[in-house]
C-alpha cells in the first residue's frame, strides 16, 4: 500500500462536504479527479487524515454555455470541456490550452477546478484563467464568494482558496469579438508539464486600434504573470 | 485504525463485492485482491499509463485512483478485451504489427487504444500520437504501435480487409 492511511468520506452535497472539511480543519483535504492529488499520497508527500471526494455529489459536473460564458462545475473532468463543442468558438484560448494538459487518459480523470486549485505554478488553466479573466465561485463555511482570477492565484501550489472552502464553478467569459490569441510552451515531452509558457490575446477595436493586449507567462515563476501591459508607442 | 469500507464494482462484466482500506488503490485491488494480474504496474505515479484500465469506455490510470472513488464503476481490464483464448482485433494487430517485445506496456497500450478506436473508428494520425503518448514503451521506438493502431482501425472496420496487412511493418 503506497499512501499513509487516511479515511474517506463521499458527501452527497456541497453543504456536507464543507461540513466534513470545516470539521477536520487542517487535517482533510478535497478529492476531485486525484491526478495531483493520488501522486502525492502515493509518493507520501502528503499525508491527509481525511479525504473529501467531490465525486458523489450529484450536478457538479457541468460544463455549459451561460450568457456567452463557459461555465464549468467542479467536477467536470478536463475532457468534457474538451468535448464541449461551443467553447472553441466563445474562449478559442481556452480549448486550445486543453490538449497541452497531460495527456487525455489524465484528462479523462482531472478536473478544470482541480487544476486551478491545485495552482500548480507550470500549469496551463491558470494562465488562461488569468489571461481571460476567469471568476471564480468559492463555497465555504461562511457561504458563497467571487473571487477574480487575478486575485486567486497566491504563490507555488497555493490560492486564496481557506482550507475549508471549496472551488465550486470558474466562469470563462467569452473572448471579445476581434481578438486575437495564441497559446505555446516548451516541455520536455508533449503531455508533460511546461518548462515554460506563454498565453496571449490581442483585441482591437472597430476602426483596428488596439483596445487590450495581455501576455501571461506560465512555468517561470511562482504563479502565472502577467507582466505590464505593453504600453503604447 | 481506520474502518474499512464495503465496495462493489463491475470488472469485464463480473460482479465483485470487497472490503478495502480507503487507501488501497484500484490497480491494487485488482492485481492483489481480484487475481488480475494483467493490469501492470510501472511508475505508480500516474505517467507512464501501464496500469491503464477503462471506467465506462474512458481509459484512466488506476494507479492514481481509489479502489473506493471505483465504488458502482464499471471497468474493463486487458481480461475483458475478448473471450478467453481468442485474441481482440486490436491484440491482433499488435501482434502482426510487432507492437511489443517485452509487453510490460501492452495492457496499457491496448487499453488507451480501444477508447481512442471506439472515438475515432478511423483516427488521424495526430489523434494516435495524442493518444499513445499518455502510454511509456522502453523497448519498440513506438513506430511499430502506431502500425498497429492503423492495423487495427482496419481490422475493426473491414475484419477481412484488415488481414491483408498481415505481417506488413508499415513505419508511420
Ligand atoms: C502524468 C501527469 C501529467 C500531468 N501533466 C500536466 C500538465 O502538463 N499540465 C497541468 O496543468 N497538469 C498536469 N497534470 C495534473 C492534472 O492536470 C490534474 O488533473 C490537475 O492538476 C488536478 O485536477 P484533479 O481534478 O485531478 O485534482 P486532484 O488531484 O483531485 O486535486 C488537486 C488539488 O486540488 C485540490 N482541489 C481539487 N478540486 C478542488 C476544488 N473543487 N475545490 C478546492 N480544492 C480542490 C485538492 O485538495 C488537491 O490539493 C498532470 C498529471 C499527471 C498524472
Ligand atoms: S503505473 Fe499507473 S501510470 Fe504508471
Ligand atoms: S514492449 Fe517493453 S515496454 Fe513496451
Amino acid at each position: 500500500m503506497k499512501p499513509a492511511p487516511f479515511d474517506y468520506a463521499a458527501p452527497t452535497s456541497l453543504d456536507e462536504a464543507v461540513e466534513l472539511l470545516a470539521a477536520n480543519e487542517g487535517e482533510s483535504k478535497v478529492l476531485a479527479g486525484g491526478q495531483s492529488l493520488m501522486p502525492l499520497l502515493n509518493m507520501r508527500l502528503a499525508r491527509p487524515g481525511l479525504l473529501v471526494d467531490l465525486a458523489r455529489i450529484p450536478g457538479l459536473d457541468y460544463v455549459r454555455e451561460e450568457n456567452g460564458a463557459v461555465v464549468i462545475g467542479a467536477m467536470a473532468r478536463q475532457r468534457a470541456l474538451e468535448r464541449f463543442a461551443p467553447a472553441a468558438t466563445l474562449a478559442p484560448l481556452l480549448a486550445a490550452s486543453l490538449e497541452h494538459v497531460a495527456h487525455p487518459q489524465n484528462r479523462n480523470q482531472g478536473t478544470v477546478c482541480g487544476s486551478l486549485a491545485h495552482a500548480d505554478p507550470a500549469a496551463e488553466l491558470p494562465a488562461v484563467a488569468l489571461t481571460l479573466d476567469a471568476t471564480f465561485r468559492v463555497v465555504g463555511p461562511n457561504g458563497s464568494r467571487e473571487v477574480a482570477a487575478k486575485d486567486f492565484f497566491v504563490t507555488y501550489l497555493t490560492t486564496v482558496l481557506e482550507s475549508s472552502e471549496i472551488l465550486a464553478e470558474v466562469r470563462f467569459p467569452a473572448q471579445a469579438p476581434r481578438t486575437g490569441w495564441a497559446f505555446d510552451e516548451v516541455a520536455r515531452r508533449h503531455g508533460d508539464f511546461a518548462m515554460c509558457g506563454v498565453s496571449t490575446t490581442v483585441t482591437l477595436d472597430a476602426s483596428g486600434a488596439c483596445r487590450d493586449a495581455r501576455v501571461v507567462l506560465f512555468g517561470v515563476g511562482a504563479t502565472p504573470i502577467a507582466p505590464r501591459a505593453p504600453s503604447r508607442r | 485504525m481506520i474502518a474499512k469500507r464495503s465496495i462493489s464494482l463491475t470488472v469485464n462484466g463480473v460482479r465483485y463485492e470487497a472490503t478495502v482500506e480507503p487507501r488501497l488503490t484500484l490497480v491494487d485491488l485488482l492485481r492483489n485482491e481480484l487475481g488480475l494480474t494483467g493490469t501492470h504496474v510501472g511508475c505508480e505515479h500516474g505517467v507512464c499509463g501501464a496500469c491503464t484500465v477503462l471506467i465506462s469506455g474512458k481509459a484512466v490510470r488506476s494507479c492514481i485512483l481509489l479502489a473506493v472513488q471505483a465504488d458502482g464503476a464499471d471497468i474493463t481490464t486487458v481480461e475483458g478485451l475478448s473471450p478467453s483464448g481468442q485474441l481482440h482485433p486490436i491484440q491482433q494487430a499488435f501482434q502482426e504489427q510487432h507492437g511489443l517485445q517485452c509487453g510490460f506496456c501492452t495492457p496499457g497500450f491496448l487499453l488507451s487504444v480501444k477508447e481512442l478506436l471506439a472515438d475515432h473508428p478511423d483516427p488521424t494520425d495526430e489523434q494516435i500520437k495524442e493518444t499513445l503518448g499518455g502510454n511509456i514503451c522502453r523497448c519498440t521506438g513506438y513506430q511499430s504501435i502506431f502500425a498497429a493502431v492503423k492495423c487495427a482501425a482496419r481490422k475493426l472496420a473491414d475484419p477481412a480487409a484488415g488481414a491483408l496487412a498481415t505481417g506488413v511493418a508499415q513505419v508511420g
